[in-house]
Parts: C-alpha cells; sequence; structure tokens
C-alpha cells in the first residue's frame, strides 16, 4: 500500500508518497460517486453475462438464461411489419388493378411500395426514375414496346421479356447481316427507308423504292405495315421520335445487321403477387402508359 | 480603472475563494406587503391557466377536436381557440418567438429581471415549493432549526418531510398530467390516465415532468437561475442605465445604525441612514443575497425585499421604499439635490415596442388574410422531361393539395405558360379533358402526380415557366404556384 500520511504544507492534501526529483504529487482521489459508479457498472456486467449472450467459446458461445438473440428479434420485428402493412397490402391485392388508380389511398400506397420496390430492383437497368438508357426502354413515356395499358404493363413485370420463362414475351430482331440474309448494300438501303419512315434524312442516292420492297420482304412480318410496329412480338414502331438504341444510321445498321433481343427477368416467383400488382401501378403512373 | 499590484502583495487568500463551492441552503421568510400580493396573483394566474387551459372547449364543428387549445401531433394540427394551424404555417411560430424574445428585452429595459421575480416557471414554481415547506414546517427560523438539529428524528419531524415531499410529488405530477393534456383531448386522456388506459407515452411524459418539476423546484431552486439559465447573462448585456432594477438606496440608507442611534445623532443634527441593518431583506430573498450590495446576477428582482423592508420602516416611522425599483443615475441625482427622473420612453425602449407591433402586426395580417386553399409543385427531376413517341414533350410533376377549410372541395386544375400545355392527372378520368377536377377532403392534402404536354409543334424553349392555378370550383377561390417547365 502507498502511503498517504504525508501531508504537503502548502495545500494541506496528503501526498501519494510518489517522488520525482524531489516533486512530490498530491493525492486526489476519484470522487466517491465516481467510484461507487464504476464498481456498480462491473456488477451489473456480471448479470448481464448472466443473462444475455456474452462469452466466445471454441465453437459457439455463451447463450444467457434469456435466450437472446439479435437474429430472433430481428425476425420478429420483420414480423410485426408484415402484419402493420398487411391489412393495406391486402386491400391493395384485393382491389381490382384498373381501379388501384381511380383510389387515392390505394394509388398513394401502391407509388410509395412501387418506388421502393422499383429502386431495389429495377433501377439497375431502367434508371432509379425509370428514364431508361441505350436498350433499356423509358418508362415514363407512351412508346411500350410490349403494350402501355395496366394489364400489358403488369404481364410483362410477371413473365418478363425473353426470360426463358414459360409464359414470357417472344419475339426478336433478326441478326440480317450476320446471318447472311441481307447483303451490306441492301442494309444501308433499308436503314435510310426505316429512317424516312419518321421523317429522318436519308443519304444522298438513297433508293427508296428498293428500300420499301427489302422492307416489305423482310421487316413488315413484325414491324406490320408502314412500321407501326406490333406489341405481339415486341416489334417497335419505326415511325416514331422514339428510338431504343438510336436512330443514327450506323446504330440502325447495327441493328439490323446484328438483331437486337433485350432481356427483361420475369418478376413472377421473386416478388409477391401484390407487389407485381403495385409495381404496375408504379410503372404506370410514371407516364399514364398507353 | 486597472490598480498595479505588486505580485508580492497577493497571497493565496486574495481570491474570491474556491471555484466550486457547496450550496448554501436557502431559507427564505414569509413576508407580505405590495409585491408579495402581485406574486401571489400571478402565480395563481399562471398556475390557473397552465393547469386548466386544456379543459376549455372550443366548438370547431363535427369531427374536428373540440379542444381550445391542442397540439395535435399525430394529425400534425395545432389549435388555439379560433386558429388551426398547419406544419407548413411553423412560421408563426417563429413569429411568436420573436415576439416573446422582443417583449422579454423590453420588459428587461423597463423594470429588470421581471420575468425572472414574476412570471418564469422556474420562479412560479419554486415560490409555490416554499410556500409548501412554509406551511408544512414553519417559517425561516423554525426551518433552520430543525435543519440544524442533530438530535435523532422523532416521528413528527418524519412525518412533516414525508408530508412535504408527498404535497411536492402531488405537484409536480399534476404539472407533468397537465402537459399531457395539451397533446390530446383532455378529458378523454383524464378517463384513460385513471383507468390505466392511457399510451405509455403520456406515463413517460409525466413521470419525466413530474421528476423536473419536483427537482427543479424543491431542491435545485436559485442554482438554475444562477448556474443554468442563461438570461441573467444576456440580460446584464442588454440593460442600460435606465432599467428600472430592485435597488438599495444607500443614499438614503447609509448609514446604516440602530434605531436608537439614529434617534440621537438626528437630535443633534448629524446626517445617518434609513437602514437599520435589520437583515429582513436577506432573510426574505429567495436567492439567498443581500441586495444592499448592489445589483447582482443572483437577484431576480422579484421585489420581495422591498415589501420586507418597507414593512420596518413603517414600523419605525421612516418613509417607505429605502429599497424599490430605481437606478443608479436617480440615487446619483439626490444626492446632488436634483429630483429622480423615470425615463420609461426612450429609444431603446420604443425601438423594442415597435419591433413588437410590427411582427405582431405582420402576423396578425397574415393570419387574417392566410388562404385555405393552397397549393405546392415540385418538378420531377428523374427524369427532367420526356420525350413521347410524337415528338411533344412531357414534364411531370407532384402536386401537392392542401384544403385547409372544413369542408370538401371540388378543385379544379390548370397549367398556363407560353405554350400550348395540356394537363393530365395520372387516376383521374376528367369530364373536361383539358382541365381535371380532382375532390379534396375537408382539412386535408391530396398529392397528385400531374403530366404536362407541350405539343411538338410548340417547340418548347430550354426552360420556360408553368403557372399552376387551382381553382375551387364551387367557391371560386383560386390558389397558384409557379414551377418550371422544361425540354429534354
Amino acid at each position: 500500500m502507498t502511503d498517504h500520511s504525508e501531508v504537503d504544507t502548502v495545500t494541506g492534501k496528503s501526498t501519494t508518497g510518489h517522488e520525482w526529483d524531489g516533486i512530490k504529487e498530491l493525492n486526489t482521489p476519484l470522487p466517491r460517486w465516481w467510484v461507487i459508479c464504476f464498481y456498480l457498472t462491473i456488477i451489473w456486467s456480471i448479470g448481464y453475462w448472466i443473462v444475455y449472450p456474452a462469452w466466445p467459446l471454441i465453437s459457439s458461445h455463451t447463450t444467457g438464461l434469456l435466450g437472446y438473440s439479435t437474429r430472433a428479434s430481428l425476425a420478429v420485428e420483420l414480423a410485426n411489419l408484415e402484419a402493420l402493412r398487411g391489412e393495406k397490402m391486402a386491400a391493395l391485392a384485393a382491389a381490382p388493378l384498373a381501379d388501384i388508380e381511380k383510389d387515392p389511398a390505394l394509388l398513394a400506397l401502391a407509388r410509395a411500395k412501387g418506388r421502393t420496390v422499383f429502386g431495389d430492383n429495377c433501377a439497375p437497368c431502367h434508371g432509379s426514375g425509370g428514364a431508361g438508357a441505350k436498350g433499356y426502354p423509358n418508362l415514363n413515356d407512351d412508346d411500350w414496346l410490349w403494350g402501355g395499358t395496366l394489364d400489358q404493363i403488369m404481364q410483362t413485370i410477371q413473365f418478363g421479356a425473353r426470360s426463358g420463362h414459360a409464359k414470357t414475351h417472344e419475339g426478336q430482331m433478326l441478326a440480317f447481316g450476320k446471318d447472311g440474309v441481307l447483303k451490306a448494300d441492301e442494309i444501308v438501303t433499308v436503314a435510310n427507308y426505316v429512317r424516312s419512315l419518321s421523317g429522318l434524312s436519308t443519304r444522298k442516292g438513297f433508293d427508296a423504292a428498293k428500300g420499301e420492297k427489302i422492307f416489305a420482304e423482310n421487316c413488315v412480318a413484325c414491324h406490320a405495315d408502314g412500321g407501326k410496329g406490333n406489341p405481339e412480338l415486341g416489334a417497335p414502331n419505326l415511325t416514331d421520335k422514339i428510338w431504343l438504341y438510336g436512330s443514327d444510321e450506323a446504330t440502325l445498321i447495327e441493328t439490323i445487321s446484328q438483331g437486337r433481343a433485350g432481356v427483361m427477368p420475369a418478376w413472377e416467383g421473386r416478388l409477391d403477387p401484390a407487389t407485381i400488382k403495385a409495381m404496375a401501378v408504379y410503372v404506370h403512373s410514371l407516364g399514364g402508359g398507353k | 480603472m486597472n490598480k498595479t499590484v505588486n505580485p508580492t502583495d497577493l497571497t493565496l487568500d486574495d481570491d474570491n475563494g474556491p471555484l466550486y463551492v457547496a450550496r448554501k441552503k436557502v431559507y427564505p421568510q414569509s413576508v407580505s406587503g405590495t409585491f408579495r400580493r402581485i406574486k401571489w396573483g400571478l402565480m395563481a394566474f399562471c398556475l390557473g391557466v397552465y393547469y386548466f387551459l386544456p379543459f376549455v372547449r372550443w366548438n370547431r364543428g363535427l369531427g374536428a377536436p373540440s379542444q381550445a387549445v391542442l397540439i395535435d401531433l399525430p394529425n400534425s394540427r395545432f389549435y388555439f381557440f379560433f386558429i388551426e394551424l398547419w406544419p407548413q404555417e411553423v412560421y408563426y411560430f417563429t413569429g411568436l418567438l420573436i415576439v416573446a424574445a422582443v417583449a422579454l428585452f423590453l420588459m428587461n429595459s423597463v423594470g429588470g429581471r421581471i420575468w425572472c421575480g414574476y412570471l418564469c416557471p422556474q420562479t412560479v414554481w419554486t415560490d409555490l415549493f416554499y410556500a409548501v415547506e412554509r406551511l408544512v414546517e414553519g417559517d425561516r427560523r423554525e426551518r433552520m432549526k430543525k435543519d440544524k438539529s442533530s438530535d435523532p428524528m422523532k416521528l413528527e419531524r418524519i412525518c412533516e418531510i414525508v408530508l412535504k415531499h408527498s404535497i411536492w410529488l402531488m405537484i409536480a405530477w399534476w404539472t407533468g398530467g397537465a402537459w399531457v393534456l395539451y397533446f390530446n383531448d383532455a378529458p378523454t386522456l383524464v378517463k384513460e390516465l385513471v383507468t390505466f388506459q392511457a399510451p405509455m407515452i403520456a406515463y413517460i411524459w409525466i413521470a419525466i415532468l413530474t421528476a423536473s418539476t419536483y427537482l427543479l423546484a424543491g431542491f435545485m431552486r436559485e442554482q438554475v437561475c444562477t448556474y443554468m439559465c442563461p438570461w441573467p447573462r444576456i440580460q446584464a448585456a442588454l440593460t442600460d442605465e435606465w432599467a428600472l432594477n430592485v435597488t438599495y438606496r444607500y443614499d438614503r440608507g447609509e448609514k446604516r445604525t440602530s434605531v436608537k442611534k439614529a434617534a440621537e445623532l438626528r437630535a443633534l443634527g448629524e446626517q445617518v441612514g434609513d437602514c437599520v441593518d435589520c437583515y429582513q431583506c436577506v432573510a426574505v430573498c429567495p436567492t439567498g443575497i443581500d441586495i444592499r450590495n448592489g445589483p447582482q446576477l443572483e437577484c431576480i428582482q422579484c421585489g420581495l425585499c422591498i415589501d420586507a423592508c418597507d414593512n420596518v420602516m413603517a414600523k419605525i416611522g421612516r418613509p417607505k421604499r429605502l429599497i424599490g425599483y430605481d437606478n443608479d443615475i436617480n440615487i446619483q441625482r439626490r444626492q446632488e439635490g436634483k429630483a429622480p427622473i423615470y425615463r420609461i420612453v426612450r429609444a431603446r425602449t420604443v425601438v423594442y415596442s415597435a419591433i413588437i407591433a410590427a411582427v405582431g402586426g405582420i402576423m396578425i395580417y397574415t393570419l387574417a388574410t392566410r388562404s385555405l386553399l393552397d397549393v405546392n409543385v415540385l418538378h420531377d427531376r428523374n427524369p427532367v422531361a420526356v420525350k413521347l413517341s410524337d415528338g411533344s414533350i412531357r414534364n411531370a410533376y407532384t402536386v401537392r393539395l392542401l384544403n385547409k377549410s372544413g369542408y370538401d372541395r371540388v378543385i379544379a386544375i390548370d397549367a398556363n405558360g407560353p405554350a400550348n400545355l395540356t394537363v393530365h392527372v395520372i387516376g383521374v378520368d376528367s369530364v373536361t379533358p383539358d382541365r381535371p377536377m380532382v375532390v379534396v377532403p375537408r382539412d386535408s392534402t391530396s398529392e397528385l402526380r400531374l403530366l404536362v404536354t407541350a405539343p411538338a409543334e410548340s417547340n418548347p424553349e430550354k426552360s420556360i415557366p408553368v403557372r399552376f392555378h387551382v381553382t375551387d370550383i364551387g367557391l371560386g377561390e383560386v390558389a397558384s404556384a409557379t414551377d418550371n417547365f422544361v425540354a429534354p
């Protein structure tokens, strides 16, 4: 034990008895309340070890008398959250798809749910605001490859496009150049013809009649008469101002030569039906569908 | 002036004592008089308002709360008699706080810390707790004697202590109880509280406020004013030499002497003071100071020492107000044989009053003319603009309609801008195609997704202003908001 008997004459305090070069340290103990609190925390920790998981063992850990685990607690909270949402989501699931947008409360719910689910699942391709990118359609406009009604949007979300699902949308743009169906000069001609359909400029010396003939022989089957497109096959309307991959001649030549077959995964099975319904309403509400 | 001090003259005792001293318990003596009566009156008024205001009813019609003053947090509404405020209108509270702060400054420049002495909750509740203490344990001398006594406690003393703390806790509990009533329908909540069916949060808040009242008014008392409250420091910086503070008129009081000696000296025609050093001003002081040492940080200027001194002056037949609301200027003037002057109207008080009048006027004006229909528009940023298949441009907006009235409204929405714009609201099949109409229920908001389209031929500039008009088609009331229409 340290000797506290020596008293410093100037301050009247006892010293710790430690001395450095003739300088002695005054004994200034911690306040009693502090020390008591300190011991109380030690006692508290012993109680904590007994009731809560605390000590790591070689292959596991002490579990404590309460059997508490953060994972179980999370499961309970998630279940509570589900229960909390359950009633409203059930109302959404029960409502006919066409009526959801007419009910402000259901619309708000579907949009709120849809926005978060969209952010988690769809944003990587379509962008967080659904504005799309090259090859990934903008969902805010009125041009819909596979149809823009609520039912059509929901079907696309459920089964995807070229996703491998039994009910998925099928149909693709063939690789006319790579597969040798059209020769290089024919591709250039038909590319210019396609540009002319939506009033874009064409190359000098472009033979419109030849282009029309090539188009009629090769493209009309999917893109329909006059290039108006066919949502059954996902064939885009070639007469409008919206181009999924681009409308310049080089891109069109690439499209015609190499073909196009963008894939959207099927979400049935990954998202529950009520969520898919909310998604359909959300996506439809972005631009009002078509 | 700084006096040069030779370091060798300094001794260890030359400071004002240690930095931290244990509190000396204050035992204020009971006193009667003008200021005590004012304090009782104000205490009754303040506590009466605080405890009973939640029970005042106000008819707002069916479906709206009938409590005159209610902070409805779940529905984000604040009700104050005929006023109903929404969270968007929180600036009224800013205005109220400005008025309150400047009113405090004004009080300070007129009469020093009248707020502290008469109206501050800390003073009001501490005063009440002292009254209880006096009632149970007796006046100053008895309490001092009982606290000092080292004899083992007798049953009577234990009962006294228990009784005092029980009454304190009861008052504190009512304080917390009244607090939660401002956030709920008071009669309903009282019923729930009594039957233990109220939400846990209500009990928690009552417990918190019970504890804080009990501690602050029962134990910490004047230490809150001296050490915790910033106002004494702020007010010291805001005050000026004309402010009337509780002042010991040393021009009249000095030299202090006994009644007998004073009479003798006066008979000889000598100048003596009126102060007889009876220490009554110190005995009644709730912060335990001696006002005769001049203005002090601890003084809350409650005026009780004025009452105590007046009583003594009356007894010894000298004029009252040896201690009174006064300032040093007048002391100097009296010493020079001039009449005292009181200047309540001066630049400082005029400016404060003008600020109060201006802010108050603006608040009343905006409150009287505030619209019960409002619209907020938020332009979609992602994407800001969309090109449609026919080449026209579309922008999407989130529009929030606010119907602050007590009835449902049918609202028509128009978007006006340089281009020929068409409007579509998601989920609304409009009877009039270019003018969508929606129903906004009473006392609520509706959030809409609005699509505005400009035709390809009108070729919008990079950005054009759009004005959104919302019209109550029944009453013709109009609100509008401006935003931009952007080309991709």
